[in-house]
């Protein structure tokens, strides 16, 4: 690396295609080395994707990649590092071996590509090298450390020390400082001030924007798939990334609806759990949905576990009706009359293998049993049947697998089994993830009807244009907090936008 | 359904063999050995096969509990072990009756249950490897129990006398058909209706089947997880004392041979008429097939030392063809 020799790397006109999606649409990418760049976007708007072509992940983009002019064929891994462009993927535990130690983590792609034909390591040799580079990352550890025994921030250090055992001219960070503590991140960002220092670029995705104001030069803006806007990031103000990311979205279709909401019916106070989320306290009353926002990363989903009782709390208290309730699992919790539709649905919310009439009566089989024991066929496929239709769920009958049923008719019967349960405070996760605009609209209508009905509803989401469309009120969390509450009807969705990227009231 | 309407032809061969292929084999096997064989086909050789097969069944029983909740309980061969030599010493050391005795054994193996079920809901161990360690606990309690030797009825004891008790003529009952018959029978028939017709059962297949989503739908995972190893070490020591009874002595071990053989039988039932998860029917019929295996082999003169090269055999093929399955 000569400090001195600048070069400039471009991505021109890439699109990608995977089944049922056009991920990226002739996007447009360039930089120089030497400097910082972020990359932002809201969730799906290709950030992961284009700078997953950018190291070889893909085969199948169109487009062309050059530096200095050069093309660059990049279609594999092993052909981005070999032009010097290294990668630090979010999921850091999937590229570390756990079981050794620092130094070998570290040497490991050298290990592999410079030994090709030896047998003999010199251990010794390896760990020098290895140490070198640690104090170039500020990595105060021995060498001889297993990779397990460290922190999430060590880890990371590894994986860009790694990243410097071989050629690096440009180096992309995706989301580094989501698990960081403030002191992790403030350490990771003098390293990116000194490795620019050197020469390299440094290409940092992240959903935080003050900082990015922070530490990038220039910005580049995605929004589904397609290039927005690329500036120096000082031409513009956090309110102004905001608008880019959101843009003017075609307007969902949301039910019709009037806030009915009733008397407090659940509360939760100061959750915490030591490690996601931070003293969370929100109320929710009968009749009224109330929305989490935030975008990925921000505690949602670990904030509805806990309140689900899937997952342990430190702190904090928990009423429904005035009266404090505590529970540690979810069975304990859907005696008091909570449910939750999770996040990851195939794995967490429905049985794949197993047909329509199991999965919507599994929620509450009593009702469906002689004596409280003994299953009756009858009664389960009566209200199987019911709910089917009540649903428009689209399935030959309901001795269907599940499997066999497209995303949005697997996730009404992930919502269904909990309508069969008859529950008070309905939680959902994410309900419209993956699901398509038909069954997006009935899923609205039903959540919808739900607090119709006088039930609760909480609705976390990081889609801020579902936050506007169905909800009365939300707490928008950034970084396991809430950072603000907001009536609907008041704000919009660049309010929350500028929320939940870290903005502060000012 | 869809699969086999596609394949062209009509019948999906693998499918088809998957659900009958246990069935079938039995089928041929039977026709082989009574065609090899003088006396397999009798009335005498055929009872032989259900008596021989009754403690197998009754244990692999209890295995196939801890299978349906997605765990795997290695300590039932033990637990029969220990089960068999407590009620034997029940009666000769300390002259108890049947019903102190079984008793005795009886909330023996709850505890040992509760141990087990503690263990591997406690902690984040895979449950073979939890119960492979209690596995070899157990067996040591067992063999310092007895002290390492055979308890047999006017056994000596350490003072120089014989033991004083006997073992109840009754008792020796249950080991002999018709009763052992009908013990497994009824073993298998309970545990048949707890999980295809109880609300429990299907709780406990959705803990096998998905653990995480059955915590999720309000399922209380653990206390049913506790309580199907409870179960499988209740009906491992049923099938303890049923081989106490139709042994009448308690041998170093007793037990431990059956563990092979009620692993074979459980995952041989999963694919019995196509059900993909253990089941009692499957778990009887996988014991009938590795009974008349076992018969018939003896029958032709292989010798005994080389029964588990085939009884291994047939237990990995099982293994393969539901491992296979799962990925189809």
């Amino acid at each position: 690396m000569k400090p001195n020799e600048k070069v400039k790397l471009e991505m021109n006109d890439i699109s990608i295609a995977f089944p049922g999606v056009q991920a990226l649409s002739s996007v447009n990418f360039q930089m120089m080395s030497g400097t910082s760049h972020a990359l932002i976007g809201a969730n799906g708007a290709g950030k992961s994707t284009l700078m997953k072509v950018l190291a070889g992940a893909y085969d199948h983009y169109t487009g062309s990649i050059t530096l200095d002019g050069k093309q660059l064929p990049i279609r594999k891994p092993k052909d981005a590092k070999d032009y010097g462009i290294q990668i630090v993927y979010q999921e850091v535990d999937m590229l570390l071996i756990p079981n050794l130690s620092v130094a070998e983590n570290i040497m490991l792609e050298k290990l592999v590509h410079d030994y090709k034909g030896k047998s003999i390591v010199s251990w010794k040799k390896i760990h020098k090298e290895a140490a070198e580079i640690m104090t170039s990352v500020g990595l105060e550890l021995p060498t001889g450390k297993l990779v397990q025994e460290l922190t999430l921030a060590e880890k990371q250090l590894v994986l860009i020390a790694r990243s410097l055992t071989m050629d690096c001219k440009f180096l992309i960070l995706d989301e580094p400082t989501a698990p960081l503590s403030d002191s992790e991140t403030s350490r990771l960002f003098a390293l990116i001030e000194r490795l620019k220092q050197e020469g390299v670029g440094i290409i940092f995705i992240s959903h935080r924007l003050p900082e990015l104001f922070q530490i990038c030069d220039d910005i580049t803006i995605l929004r589904d798939g397609q290039h927005v806007i690329s500036a120096p990031i000082h031409s513009m103000d956090q309110a102004q990334v905001a608008q880019h990311m959101l843009g003017t979205q075609l307007e969902a279709q949301f039910p019709e609806r009037s806030s009915n909401a009733g008397e407090l019916a659940f509360e939760a106070d100061n959750i915490a759990d030591g490690d996601k989320v931070h003293g969370v306290s929100m109320h929710v009353r009968k009749g009224e949905i109330v929305g989490i926002a935030g975008l990925v990363g921000a505690g949602k989903t670990e904030l509805c576990r806990i309140l689900f009782g899937a997952a342990p709390k430190t702190q904090g208290d928990i009423r429904l009706d005035s009266k404090r309730i505590s529970y540690k699992a979810p069975h304990q919790a859907v005696a008091h009359g909570i449910a939750m539709i999770p996040e990851e649905r195939r794995r967490e919310g429905i049985f794949v293998e197993d047909t329509v009439g199991v999965n919507l009566t599994i929620a509450n089989l009593t009702p469906h049993t002689r004596a409280k024991t003994w299953l009756s066929r009858a009664k389960e496929r009566l209200a199987a049947q019911w709910m089917i239709s009540k649903l428009g769920i689209k399935t030959p009958n309901d001795t269907t697998r599940v499997a066999n049923l497209s995303g949005g008719n697997q996730q009404k019967i992930a919502i269904g089994k909990w309508l069969l349960a008859d529950a008070e405070v309905y939680i959902f996760d994410e309900p419209t993830k993956g699901v398509d605009v038909g069954a997006k609209r009935d899923i609205y209508s039903l959540i919808a009807e739900l607090a119709e009905q006088g039930k609760s509803v909480i609705f976390a989401s990081s889609e801020m244009d579902e936050m506007i469309g169905i909800t009365d009120r939300m707490y928008v969390m950034y970084d396991g907090k809430v950072a603000k509450e907001l009536v609907t009807a008041q704000t919009s969705e660049e309010e929350i936008m500028f929320y939940s990227t870290g903005g502060q009231a000012g | 359904m869809k699969a086999a309407k596609v394949s062209g032809k009509g019948i999906n061969w693998f499918d088809f063999l998957y659900k009958y292929g246990t069935l079938i084999t039995i089928v041929l096997l039977i026709a082989f050995f009574g065609l090899a064989t003088d006396n397999f086909l009798t009335k005498e050789s055929i009872i032989g096969i259900f008596r021989y097969i009754s403690i197998t069944t009754i244990i692999a029983i209890g295995l196939t509990l801890s299978l349906a909740v997605g765990g795997f309980d290695l300590s039932v061969g033990s637990t029969a072990s220990l089960a068999n030599a407590v009620v034997i010493s029940m009666f000769v050391w300390h002259s108890q009756n049947m019903f102190v005795s079984i008793l005795v054994v009886v909330v023996l193996c709850v505890l040992v249950g509760v141990i087990n079920g503690f263990l591997v809901t406690s902690f984040k161990i895979q449950d073979m490897l939890m119960t492979l360690a209690t596995m070899f606990v157990i067996q040591g309690v067992a063999l310092t129990y007895t002290r390492g030797a055979t308890i047999s009825k006017n056994m000596i004891m350490p003072s120089g006398d014989y033991a004083p008790g006997s073992i109840p003529a009754v008792f020796g009952q249950l080991g002999k058909q018709p009763w052992i018959i009908i013990i497994m029978l009824v073993a298998v028939l309970i545990v048949h209706l707890l999980l295809t017709k109880t609300k429990h059962g299907r709780y406990m297949y959705m803990i096998g089947g998905n653990a995480e989503a059955a915590k999720l739908s309000g399922i209380p995972v653990k206390k049913y997880r506790f309580i199907a190893y409870v179960l499988a070490a209740l009906f491992a020591g049923i099938g303890g004392m049923v081989l106490a009874a139709r042994v009448m002595t308690a041998e170093v071990n007793a037990g431990a041979p059956y563990l092979m053989d009620a692993v074979a039988a459980a995952f041989i039932g999963y694919s019995v008429l196509g059900s993909g998860k253990p089941n009692a029917f499957g778990t009887f019929v996988g014991a009938v097939l590795i009974g008349i295996l076992s018969n018939g082999l003896i029958m032709l003169s292989v010798p005994y030392y080389a029964m588990d090269i085939v009884k291994g055999a047939v237990l990995a093929l099982a293994l393969g063809i539901t491992y296979y399955k799962r990925k189809h």
